[in-house]
């Protein structure tokens, strides 16, 4: 048990979706219940997690070796690290609570619906543990045909487009993606003699500039497509528009962190020349600014208030690539902090959204108004998302994005310039959403019976709400278990950053200053 | 007498032997033991004890060879061979073959068209294919290739009252001719320029020369038209659609499955041995002819509305994958085409076996149309479809990942890498048009309430090619080693 502590994380929601099947379609409350139970259980079985990482320990731990496929070299090789510990435990938390949210709102086809769910869920867990590229790059299409399903399948009018369009987008980008993954499978024969997907392999590989930079190309294309980046980004409106709340709700809070996480863990450290590379950085770090800008900008012109929050997302992700790029401990230390938080936060607005469409049908922010009155409990809730996801200290966006900004000031102080100007952007579009929807007078006749949030919609957002709290006021822990993994990777793309090669008095990395920590 | 025909020669010989005989004996058990139609379903067990004895004697001399660690076993002068690549197709071929046939016996009932020499048929085609992974002489080829193709104008025919199976047969017979008089053209050259009808002395005959002599060019040109004719490379592919949709659904699934492989194996002796000196000739006209297969196929299938002509299509672009592996020509891409054949063989089966079960009495089924809410009438048979469309993309973990993976690794090592791009954003959009059906399938209203047309053979080969589609994608190394064996020559 004690050694396989990971492998039972990945296979509980697959043993969850084998006992499904078994279920009879016709029994509805059973299917629901079990399919909870399961995602649950999927939770449980996480927290060991937390509770026995050693956050000392430089590298994976949870460390699990075995051969899979010998002739091609292919292991089953899974491990984690802080870095992917967080986003471990986002995928179990988040996942549990869109099974939760789905209750009532899915009718049709529930043994399917929920199947696709724990599906779903083995895919983003085994692409946050998997420490060879072959068996990353099998979760990771893995991931593709439930969420198309649950597009397909349980969406909105137009989910057919919407659903095939997300399959092409990604799959395009991650077929190239995959030529780059063998290309440093056959270089790494070419140098070693055997042929091997293991990153701590493939890391060992001293490859000339020109060929790192085409297979960051490689790569960019599989990640970025995922992210999105900006001229990438047109799936993603369609798809969380058309999806079911809780599709949405995986899509922003986990699916979208595959594409950064690939190039924390997969870009920066194999691939470091072309990491530090000057067009490269400038790149991708025009583009995410563009992205942070752009996105807030069309947030704000939005008469369709799930596309709003799904704009939101290009501009919040922006902020995370950003902080990739930006290329030093702050930077990326705050780039994954932000990409949990854009899971809690914009997992809530989503949740938002789902609760007035299941009464109302209808998105257009123009049909509500004054909803505070009503539902005044949901008002709440909603600004607490609205305003974790806005920035306000003392909530879990503002130390994602205060981290990021910081990192990019270091690097390069025009980056952080355009970039603070997507935090203002960001706060006015929430607010002005919020203003639209819940402040006032109820405008609208149809909204004065709607019922406020039942106890189970409540029992989804509390988590995330003490979650959102926890980051923003006590973040310690989480810059604690990222400080090393953060560590190695700057270390391998700017070697010598500690040694006073870059910003010597930021070495002791953020952890020591969650807040306001000025200069 | 005994120096013609020695124990050498029997024992190479053993399993066409076996094909012939039981091919003969179907022909003569039905009319002289089974008169009535309802019994004519016995005769599947003829077909298996013939494919019993084939195997049976390719595992004697699989066994004979790894024993004595021998690369291979020449028989009659050096005309035929049993080596690990013959070796390998033949399987292959003999699990077509069985697959096709168990699924028949219902679908003809249905068609009206249930007839003992269906069988026979299939033993004998696969008796010529039998020759055209073995053979290692022009005649012994051309002989196996034309055994195989007139099995398959009578079968693609079959439907003697179906004008659309007639129109195809007629097709396929008048442009399968016209390509074997370039095949035989080309033979007819290559057979000037050194003496000899076995494969080994004309590769040294053509080594010896230079790549652009002129009749070496047109050698290689004229056999490559003819061996592109059978594969149906674009732009030779014609034939292909009409014969496929309009050909009993059975047969089009052995068609594009076994007949498939076969030319494939017939291809990849002929420019693996006698044109391999010439490759500067070919390989420009065979990136060319890749690129132009994969293009057509793929865009030709997005606008189709029949599923056979759909998947009709998809098998053209899967032949400009497998000719990818010729390409890049190492041994990742040989064996790669080995692997893709394996992958292919039980993926694009399972496809069709799903169209044959979407036709019933007084229901043509195979319209996309006909696919459509089929998840809500029978979610086995769409969620196996399911399964073999992702196969047939190549999205892991099915199978068919692994035939396009070795694909892309070998022409990575090639260097050949604008091409590796192309065929790389091919999978984008084939993905598009096997979706289409998925959505019919799952997203479509249900087009009729008939269920589907199902019998225990059937089920038994959608279950047998679901779990290897699945199976081989998720623990794929012993078939691997499986395909590891073709490269032994």
């Amino acid at each position: 048990m004690e050694q396989h502590l990971l492998s039972i994380v990945l296979f509980t929601p697959l043993a969850g979706l084998l006992v499904l099947l078994l279920i009879p379609s016709s029994h509805k409350t059973l299917i629901r219940a079990w399919a909870n139970v399961a995602a649950f259980a999927g939770f449980l079985v996480s927290i060991p997690l937390v509770l026995r990482f050693d956050k000392n320990i430089a590298g994976f731990q949870f460390l699990e070796r075995a051969d899979w496929i010998p002739s091609l070299g292919v292991k089953y090789a899974i491990g984690i690290d802080g870095i992917s510990l967080l986003l471990v435990m986002l995928t179990t938390v988040v996942g549990f609570l869109a099974i939760l949210s789905s209750w009532a709102a899915i009718d049709t086809h529930l043994k399917s619906y929920y199947a696709m769910f724990l599906l779903q869920q083995v895919g983003m867990i085994g692409v946050f543990i998997a420490l060879d590229f072959f068996l990353f790059y099998v979760f990771w299409e893995l991931v593709l045909v439930p969420m198309y399903f649950i597009i397909g399948v349980w969406g909105g009018p137009r989910k057919l487009y919407a659903a095939i369009k997300f399959f092409l987008y990604t799959l395009a980008g991650s077929v190239l993606m995959l030529l780059g993954i063998l290309t440093l499978y056959f270089q790494h024969n070419q140098q070693f003699g055997f042929y091997t997907f293991e990153i701590s392999e493939l890391m060992k590989l001293d490859l000339p500039l020109g060929l790192q930079q085409w297979v960051f190309w490689a790569f960019f294309l599989g990640f970025a497509i995922k992210v999105p980046m900006f001229p990438f980004h047109t799936w993603l409106p369609d798809a969380h528009v058309e999806a079911p709340t809780a599709g949405s709700v995986i899509l922003a809070s986990v699916l979208l962190k595959m594409g950064t996480y690939g190039f924390i863990r997969f870009s920066l450290p194999l691939l470091p020349k072309a990491s530090i590379d000057q067009t490269i950085v400038g790149v991708l770090a025009v583009l995410s600014i563009v992205a942070i800008i752009y996105g807030a900008l069309v947030s704000l012109m939005q008469q369709d208030w799930k596309k709003l929050v799904a704009y939101s997302s290009v501009s919040h992700l922006g902020f995370c690539t950003l902080g990739i790029f930006a290329l030093n401990p702050n930077g990326i230390a705050g780039s994954v902090i932000q990409q949990i938080n854009h899971g809690i936060s914009t997992g809530m607005l989503f949740l938002i959204v789902g609760i007035v469409y299941e009464r109302r049908h209808t998105r257009e922010i123009a049909e509500y108004g004054g909803l505070g009155q009503v539902m005044p409990k949901y008002a709440t809730v909603f600004a607490i998302a609205m305003l974790s996801s806005a920035g306000l200290p003392l909530l879990n966006g503002f130390i994602g994005e205060f981290t990021i900004l910081q990192g990019a000031f270091e690097a390069n102080r025009a980056w952080a310039a355009f970039a603070v100007m997507g935090v203002i952007l960001g706060a006015a579009y929430l607010l002005w959403l919020y203003q639209r929807t819940i402040l006032g007078q109820v405008t609208n006749p149809k909204n004065l019976r709607l019922p406020d949030l039942s106890l189970r919609e409540l029992a989804v957002f509390v988590p995330l709400i003490v979650w959102a709290v926890w980051i923003g006021v006590y973040p310690k822990p989480y810059f604690d278990v990222l400080e090393k993994p953060v560590q190695q990777i700057v270390e391998r793309v700017r070697p010598g950053y500690f040694q006073g090669g870059g910003a010597p008095q930021r070495a002791a990395l953020p952890a020591s200053r969650p807040q306001g920590g000025s200069r | 007498m005994s120096q013609y025909y020695t124990a050498t020669d029997h024992f190479v010989l053993i399993p066409a032997i076996m094909l012939a005989l039981f091919g003969c004996a179907i022909l003569l058990f039905d009319f002289l033991v089974f008169p009535s139609p309802r019994q004519r379903k016995w005769l599947l067990i003829f077909v298996a004890l013939g494919e019993g004895f084939t195997c049976f004697g390719l595992w004697r001399q699989y066994a004979f060879l790894s024993a004595n660690s021998l690369p291979e076993l020449t028989a009659f002068q050096g005309s035929l061979t049993a080596d690990g690549f013959a070796l390998f197709f033949n399987l292959m071929f003999a699990a077509a073959a069985l697959i096709v046939a168990i699924v028949s016996y219902r679908y003809l009932e249905i068609e009206g068209e249930h007839h003992g020499e269906y069988y026979a048929l299939i033993l004998l085609a696969q008796c010529g294919m039998f020759f055209l992974a073995a053979g290692t002489d022009l005649v012994t080829l051309f002989i196996g290739l034309e055994l195989m193709a007139l099995c398959f104008y009578v079968m693609v025919g079959f439907l003697r009252s179906d004008k659309r199976s007639n129109e195809a047969a007629m097709k396929y017979l008048l442009l399968g001719a016209f390509s074997s008089g370039f095949l035989v053209y080309g033979f007819s050259v290559l057979y000037g320029i050194s003496g000899s009808t076995k494969l080994r002395e004309i590769t040294a005959a053509v080594a010896a020369r230079d790549p652009w002599d002129p009749m070496v060019f047109l050698a290689v040109a004229t056999t490559a038209v003819g061996l592109l004719f059978k594969i149906s490379a674009v732009p030779f592919h014609m034939w292909a659609p009409d014969a496929y949709e309009g050909a009993p659904t059975t047969v089009t699934a052995y068609l594009s499955v076994a007949s498939k492989a076969a030319s494939f194996a017939f291809l990849l002796r002929i420019f693996a041995g006698p044109l391999g000196p010439a490759r500067e000739d070919w390989l420009p006209l065979l990136i060319f002819v890749a690129v132009a297969t994969m293009t057509v196929g793929n865009l030709a299938a997005i606008s189709q509305s029949n599923v056979k002509r759909l998947l009709a299509y998809s098998s053209i672009s899967h032949a400009g994958y497998m000719l990818l592996g010729l390409i890049a020509g190492n041994d990742t891409g040989i064996k790669g085409v080995a692997v893709y054949i394996l992958v292919y063989t039980f993926m694009n089966l399972g496809a069709f076996l799903v169209v044959v079960a979407l036709r019933r009495e007084g229901i043509i089924g195979e319209d996309l149309d006909d696919m459509a809410g089929l998840v809500h009438k029978s979610p086995g048979y769409a969620i196996l479809m399911l399964i073999f469309l992702l196969s047939l993309a190549g999205i892991p973990p099915t199978a068919g990942f692994l035939g396009k993976y070795y694909i892309f690794l070998s022409l990575i090592q090639t260097g050949h890498y604008v091409l590796a791009v192309i065929a790389t954003l091919y999978v984008a959009v084939a993905i598009y048009y096997y979706f289409r059906v998925v959505k019919t399938m799952f997203a479509g209203e249900l087009a009729d309430h008939e269920p589907l047309a199902s019998s225990f053979g059937l089920r038994l080969a959608l279950g047998v090619t679901g779990v290897l589609t699945l199976g081989i994608g998720i623990y794929p190394e012993p078939w691997l080693r499986l395909a590891q064996t073709s490269l032994m020559r």
